[in-house]
């Protein structure tokens, strides 16, 4: 086992913990000042891809997140434009990590700083997520890849970034083009302008540390390496003295803000989206920062992202919070799609198997 | 025994993909040079760390399509 890691590393988990909690004292949801997959859905639900009345906002963070990526990438010369490692295949991938996250009700960022609040709740989910890393490193083990992608003409590694700048502007200049909650989660946020500088300098942060909290514990699984394990610790450790100091941090394994403690159920949306995020080389935040370093394939997995969240409250997949007086989770309809989406995945990834 | 130079093209793969991949061959090779192509970023990154957590001697040459690693075993 190797403990060593690098400054970066550390300095981004730090710098991204203090930001996020910060972002939720200047109006982002408690225990939600990031959540790719919360935030992912939000867009979606501006765009009107979804009527979720509570989960609809323009949120700045992610477009910050692959502006910011992209910047520190072409400052280092790190910025290429390349696809073709099974496109659609992570399209799907998207999605159904989507599904699994929506149950959860959040995606690993969140988790950390669910358990930073003192959401003892996302404690089914960190369990969920480490078995679902686990599974998806066997896979890879067993020959599973999803080929290689090539280079690209320039333009196909600016799409996302065209997308996110263009709504956001839409957003701004012309509101009533996009659909903006009056009340719940999406009725939350702060500032946008704070929102798109933080998310930049995350995202810049990110790229430069290589962030991953699938990284951060699958690489421990495959080589007994914990050099990304120490950013998603200095992450949950900042965030925690940050929670405490703010007075954001409320013990409890039940009633949490936007968290329900259905913990089964908790473990098996975050099984499913760990085992996805494995196999598409990263978890939703190293997606972004993979999209604003020119990756095409990265970038159609968020477009996956933004529209398995969609479909999971259309379709009623989504969780519901714990209320002071009833205990939330999925629906039967969640449920079901819980089980059957880990059955796909599995059958995929042994589809997807290749000697090396 | 004679000593083998093999070769691995990583470029365009994403995590874990570089690092499975040419540990796999290392593991295969009693003794001998892997040559391993990989991207900027975290493969160039992680290969090497690995290979060098290894105690093998690593040697990294920027090319113009990525990195090219070699790793003595």
């Amino acid at each position: 086992m190797r403990w060593g890691t690098s400054p970066v590393v550390v300095l981004a988990g730090s710098i991204f913990g203090i930001l996020a909690v910060l972002l939720s004292k200047l109006g982002n949801p408690p225990n939600m000042g990031v959540c790719v997959a919360c935030f992912l859905r939000d867009i979606s639900g501006a765009l009107g891809l979804h009527s979720a009345a509570k989960v609809q906002y323009m949120r700045p963070e992610i477009v910050g997140f692959v502006l910011g990526a992209y910047t520190a990438a072409l400052l280092f010369g790190e910025f290429k434009p390349r696809g073709g490692s099974s496109p659609l295949i992570r399209f799907l991938l998207g999605v159904i990590l989507m599904f699994g996250a929506l149950v959860f009700l959040g995606c690993p960022v969140r988790m950390l700083l669910r358990l930073s609040g003192g959401d003892m709740t996302a404690l089914g989910g960190l369990l969920g997520w480490l078995t679902g890393v686990y599974i998806g490193v066997q896979f890879f083990k067993g020959g599973f890849t999803l080929g290689a992608s090539s280079s690209l003409r320039p333009v196909n590694g600016y799409v996302l970034h065209i997308f996110f700048v263009v709504v956001l502007v839409i957003n701004l200049v012309v509101p009533t083009m996009m659909y903006r909650s009056a009340e719940g989660p999406g009725s939350m946020h702060a500032h946008w302008f704070v929102s798109l500088l933080f998310g930049f300098i995350v995202g810049a942060l990110a790229q430069r540390g290589r962030l991953c909290f699938a990284g951060a514990f699958r690489d421990i699984f495959i080589i007994g390496d914990a050099h990304l394990f120490w950013g998603a610790v200095s992450f949950f450790i900042t965030a925690l003295i940050a929670n405490i100091a703010l007075g954001q941090f409320h013990f409890g394994v039940s009633n949490q803000p936007v968290a329900h403690s259905s913990h089964l159920w908790n473990f098996a949306g975050m099984l499913l989206a760990g085992i996805c995020a494995v196999l598409i080389g990263g978890c939703p935040l190293r997606q972004l920062v993979l999209a604003g370093e020119g990756n095409a394939d990265s970038a159609l997995t968020v477009f996956g992202m933004l529209f398995g969240a969609a479909l999971a409250h259309n379709l009623n997949i989504v969780a519901t919070p714990d209320t002071s007086s009833s205990i939330g989770g999925p629906s039967i309809h969640g449920k079901v799609c819980i089980l059957i989406a880990i059955c796909i995945v599995v059958a995929l990834a042994n589809s997807c198997r290749e000697r090396i | 025994m004679s000593s083998q130079v093999i070769e691995i093209d990583c470029r365009g793969l994403l995590c874990p993909e570089p690092v499975i991949r040419v540990r796999k061959v290392l593991e295969q090779i009693e003794k001998g040079t892997v040559v391993a192509f990989v991207d900027a970023g975290a493969p160039k990154e992680n290969v090497s760390r690995m290979a060098k957590s290894m105690g093998y001697y690593v040697e990294i040459e920027q090319i113009e399509d990525g990195f090219k690693i070699t790793i003595k075993k």
